[in-house]
């Protein structure tokens, strides 16, 4: 099949064997692999036999098929208003299903990279409207009148001057034997209803009622129960094992090796659990293993050798000698976990005739090929099904979890759940990288930036830096290069890869510059932003109005620049995921420390799908932001993290969160995503704040171990 | 292996165990109830909340041994089985929920702390709910939604379980 755009967006539809009309990308006709597993929301299993975005039912019912992973994010939700709004259907008589992976009907089935919603809007709005201009055809000749005679409204075709209505439903049928038309108008944005209102998640009365909606909680009658030991420092390999005593623990328990790691199999999750601890592993050292110690003695070699030039403007050397005066400041991030409240797990049955897999994965696509390549068989034999995550900020792009079920699986011939314990999770091996970076500021009598470095020195971190972004562009001269080590420690993406904790280290550092030249940080920051507009340097890869607009959006909000008596501010803006996110932090002290009190945050995504979806994205991104940079962190002692569970590792509570008030800039520009943006500011307005008020610059993560005398007794 | 009868929402329930096994795995393993979550293991999460006599109990640290004989458990689908828990309401009505994975253990115990406490002050429920960790950041609604719970029982508008 070739990948022609054309071909991609071809809408076909089809008149359901019941009545009712299917409509869908990519109509190839074939079946579909599976219906749907999750219970509660999956009684349109003859639908989801049919390929298709949404189908319309005899009685009026509109089904809408989300097929992105569902993670917290809110897509199960954001998809079918988009598709509902183009539709004009009565959101009350909307079903949901999530689809399982079918890469001939959909494209990019993955929650990641904030790209769900900027990828889909314009195909999920045409999905909607070609099905409401079809049903519009269909009345129109029903009542023998022109289609431009008749308007939609909640499911009804309405004929304008006769008032006559007909429902969705009666026309379905009709309307799916019409030629689908390939001009479709799409609606003025002023005219969106469900779009920009605030819409209830879809399946929160499932959640709140405890109904079985994620991977751990998947359950097949006859499948087994398995807990893997993986080898308990990074650079270690598995030597021998005994599992004399965990086989006798209980009765078919099963013990088998898969390459470096020992998995033990069993009827319960108890019994696997203690079977576990029965087996006896002797491991051998296969590569270094590293301690916390070790990466600070890299950071400095890296800062100080040879790396690698991401972007050269102007030049630095001559800049920096002409200076009147140079800033230098150096900022660290330790390795994070990405804990989702869910442990990983993932179901797989591996049978002759192909393999199952169900359960909780950002990426199927890639955990259907990677299983297909692992087992040697056709990709096309094994399908995905996709639970709902018990979050995943980056964690779930990964496919390890989903192999050594499927390994596993086909080694003892059965069903199975592998399983992880929080220890697991937590020492298992995909983490935030830990970086330092160093930055350096030249500025000329007057307090302009006339050159600005900064080398990012990071631990399987890849390019550690994100060299197009501001201030680049605002500064004639500029370097920005990387340095990298390679560690047994494996990392991953994590919630705004590289961004989440370069953005606290950019931000901050500019505020160093700013309190150097005598500044303030807004007005610096819009300085830099009139230079890039008026005289950029290089290629500029950032949007100067609307990076201008939520700085001044959230100044105005924050009342940035009134003096709040006992208030200090700490101000920070950022571009990622291609949306836009400035912060005002309010900081007061309290008995002497620095109590953050609250959080303006001003975000650009273009239009809002979701009022309610945006607003939880953006206040639980800036959480995540503050809970990690005042408490996170990952330590190493010979290649084993020293926090493995809740008790050392230290997630934010309830009684640590400020208060936060999100602003959106209402500026009408196709949406972008929402997941990651809101995170990468928090770190640096909360930095900048605690700076105003107490004078103590922050510049390693986690904050509260930089300095614990200054947050003593706060929390 | 040793049987066990619980009473689990109201019904009664044999289950033939080992002994040491915490009451999260009996519950979601042999009683099939999946709403009650597996967190950390080691009570420092909250997501394996269940009420044991009407208590907010941590369910990954009760072997099921040593509970009393007649004791009742009762986990998220119990307290809502004819019509939504003010709790569960409050929480739709603030969309509450993003993964929603905490959310069982969040939303019993709020309603074990409203029990105890039908008016919680902002720092009642701060301290009461400090031990439920959410990882997607939703404590500034389960909040409200606590209050919002409170203020619909006072006026006996919604469902305060059985």
């Amino acid at each position: 099949m070739t990948k022609n755009n054309s071909r991609r967006d071809f809408l076909k539809s089809t008149a359901l064997s019941a009545g009712g009309l299917i409509l869908g990308f990519n109509w190839f006709g074939q079946e579909a692999s599976a219906a749907t597993v999750v219970e509660g929301i999956a009684n349109e299993a003859g639908n989801t036999a049919f390929n298709a975005f949404l189908s319309i039912q005899t009685d009026g019912i509109v089904t809408i098929f989300s097929p992105n992973p569902e993670i917290g994010q809110g897509i199960k939700t954001a998809f079918p208003i988009i598709v509902a709004e183009e539709l004009d259907a009565d959101w009350a008589n909307v079903k949901v299903v999530q689809a399982p992976l079918d890469t001939k009907k959909f494209e990019r089935q993955v929650a990641g990279g904030s790209g769900s919603i900027p990828h889909s809007w314009q195909r999920l709005r045409k999905a909607g409207a070609t099905a409401r201009q079809m049903l519009v055809e269909a009345a129109a000749k029903r009542w023998g009148v022109s289609a431009s005679e008749c308007s939609t409204e909640k499911s009804f075709v309405i004929h304008t001057a006769s008032g006559k209505k007909l429902g969705y439903g009666e026309l379905a049928t009709e309307a799916a034997k019409l030629t689908p038309p390939t001009d479709v108008k799409l609606k003025d944005k002023k005219d969106f209803k469900l779009i920009g209102s605030t819409v209830k998640g879809v399946d929160n009365q499932a959640l709140l009622t405890g109904k079985p909606l994620f991977g751990l909680d998947f359950y097949r009658e006859g499948m087994k129960f398995a807990m893997i030991q993986r080898p308990p420092a990074f650079g270690m390999k598995l030597k021998s094992f005994d599992a004399s005593a965990a086989k006798a623990s209980a009765s078919g328990i099963e013990v088998v090796s898969l390459k470096d790691k020992v998995a033990i199999v069993g009827k319960s999750t108890w019994e696997v659990k203690k079977a576990r601890d029965l087996v006896k592993i002797e491991w051998e050292k296969a590569a270094n293993l590293e301690s916390s110690d070790d990466h600070n003695r890299i950071f400095k070699e890296l800062l100080d050798g040879k790396a690698e030039v991401r972007r050269k403007d102007g030049d630095v050397e001559t800049a920096f000698k002409d200076a009147a005066k140079i800033v230098e400041a150096e900022y660290q991030c330790p390795f994070l976990p990405h804990n989702p409240m869910e442990p990983m797990n993932f179901f797989a049955h591996v049978r002759e005739d192909g393999v199952e897999l169900v359960g909780p994965t950002q990426t199927p696509q890639n955990a259907q090929n990677q299983t297909a390549k692992l087992l040697n068989i056709p990709a096309e034999k094994v399908t995905v099904e996709l639970t709902k995550m018990g979050g995943g900020f980056g964690r779930r792009l990964g496919t390890d979890y989903v192999l050594e079920a499927a390994e596993l699986s086909s080694i003892i011939k059965a069903p199975v759940k592998v399983m992880w314990t929080r220890e697991d999770d937590m020492s298992g091996g995909s983490y935030r990288p830990a970086v330092r970076y160093r930055f350096r500021a030249a500025l000329d009598k007057q307090g302009n930036m006339i050159g600005y470095t900064l080398r990012g020195a990071g631990i399987n971190a890849g390019n550690s830096t994100r060299q197009d972004n501001f201030p680049a562009g605002a500064v004639s001269n500029l370097l920005i290069d990387s340095a990298e080590h390679k560690s047994p420690i494996t990392t991953g993406p994590w919630r705004a890869p590289i961004t989440n904790f370069l953005a606290f280290a950019e931000q901050s550092f500019l505020d160093e510059v700013a309190t150097a030249a005598g500044k303030d940080a807004v007005q610096f920051r819009l300085e830099l932003l009139e230079k890039a507009k008026t005289a950029p340097t290089g290629e500029i890869k950032y949007n100067i109005d609307r990076m201008k607009a939520v700085i001044e959006l959230a100044a105005e909000k924050s009342g940035w620049g009134k003096k709040k008596k006992g208030v200090s501010l700490g101000f920070s803006v950022y571009f990622s995921h291609a949306s836009y996110v400035a912060q005002v932090a309010e900081v007061v002290m309290k008995k002497g420390k620095p109590v953050l009190q609250k959080i303006y945050a001003a975000v650009d995504c273009g239009i809002v799908v979701n009022q309610s979806g945006a607003r939880n994205q953006v206040t639980g991104g800036i959480v995540d932001g503050i809970g990690h940079a005042m408490y996170g962190n990952l330590t190493f002692k010979d290649g084993t993290p020293d926090q493995k569970n809740f008790n050392a590792f230290r997630l934010i509570k309830m009684n640590e969160i400020p208060a936060i008030e999100v602003s959106f800039v209402n500026n009408g520009i196709d949406p972008t995503g929402l997941g990651e943006p809101a995170l990468p500011p928090t770190g640096g307005s909360v930095a900048n704040a605690i700076f105003k008020a107490t004078g103590k610059r922050l510049r390693n993560q986690p904050f509260i171990e930089e300095d614990q005398k200054l947050f003593e007794s706060v929390s | 292996m040793a049987i066990f009868n619980l009473t689990v929402n109201g019904k009664k329930t044999k289950v033939d165990v080992e002994p040491d096994m915490p009451l999260l795995w009996v519950v979601r393993d042999f009683v099939g109830l999946k709403g009650t979550k597996f967190g950390c293991g080691m009570a420092q999460c909250g997501a394996c909340t269940v009420h044991v006599n009407g208590e907010a109990t941590r369910s990954c640290q009760i072997p099921v041994s040593s509970l009393a004989k007649n004791a009742k458990i009762t986990t998220i689908e119990g307290i809502g089985e004819t019509q939504l828990h003010a709790v569960q309401q409050a929480w739709i009505e603030e969309q509450v929920p993003q993964c929603g994975y905490c959310q069982s253990g969040q939303i019993m115990s709020a309603v074990a702390l409203l029990k105890a406490n039908p008016n919680p002050t902002d720092a009642d429920i701060d301290t009461y709910m400090s031990g439920n960790l959410c990882r997607c950041g939703t404590y500034d609604r389960i909040r409200k939604g606590i209050h919002r719970a409170a203020e619909s029982m006072k006026t006996g508008n919604a469902g305060t379980g059985k």
